[in-house]
């Protein structure tokens, strides 16, 4: 599913130049609050019963009450490309404004 | 809090950043629901892929037990504050010009 997820979003940094990776420290800038937030909802719902994985179908790395490091990895590969997705709609609809554009770069 | 509550709370705080604390004010923007419609196209994929093989397995007791693409309803919440927090994290940040 990571796999997919890098194959369908990151050819986007090639052909549409969407420039995250090549501002990867504003990603993880916007990442890193974010994704520590969503693992603790995550260490909380596992706690809880709310969900869990099959570990038989992970890596087999496991980090604190059992989750699978596909989780963690989750929680970087999801949020860039939810970032390409956006500078690609950019890239292609000019006249969008998005909120950063005073910011330069 | 069951997954569902969780869900309805994230939503509500990430309204409120994006509308009154980062003011990016995304969720205004077209820009923004075009990205999303293209996010949730591919979220509806992953989640049916991992919740159809039993990769993820949830409790039905956390739920309130609609599904979409397999995957109860509540995730599409938790993708779209996911999602959502990150983008307007990543316009605040380039608005500030913080990372030049």
């Amino acid at each position: 599913m990571l796999a997919f997820t890098i194959v369908a979003s990151f050819w986007l940094e090639i052909v549409l130049k969407v420039r995250v990776l090549a501002r990867i420290r504003r990603a993880f800038a916007a990442i890193l609050p974010v994704a520590v937030v969503f693992l603790i909802w995550v260490f909380y719902a596992v706690n809880q019963g709310h969900w869990s994985y099959d570990i038989k179908q992970t890596l087999g790395v496991t980090g604190p009450l059992g989750v699978p490091l596909e989780e963690f990895l989750f929680f970087l590969i999801v949020p860039i490309a939810a970032i390409m997705t956006i500078e690609a709609v950019r890239r292609v609809k000019r006249h969008w404004i998005v909120g950063d554009e005073d910011g330069g770069l | 809090m069951s997954y569902t509550l969780l869900t309805l709370v994230a939503i509500a705080l990430t309204v409120a950043m994006d509308m009154k604390v980062l003011r990016t004010r995304l969720l205004t923007r077209k820009v923004f629901w075009t990205s999303y419609a293209i996010i949730l196209f591919f979220q509806l994929i992953t989640n049916w892929w991992l919740t159809s093989n039993l990769i993820v397995s949830y409790s039905e007791d956390f739920i309130i037990g609609a599904r979409i693409a397999a995957a109860p309803i509540e995730d599409l919440g938790f993708g779209f504050a996911l999602v959502t927090n990150v983008m307007a994290l990543w316009v605040y940040w380039g608005r500030r010009g913080s990372f030049r």
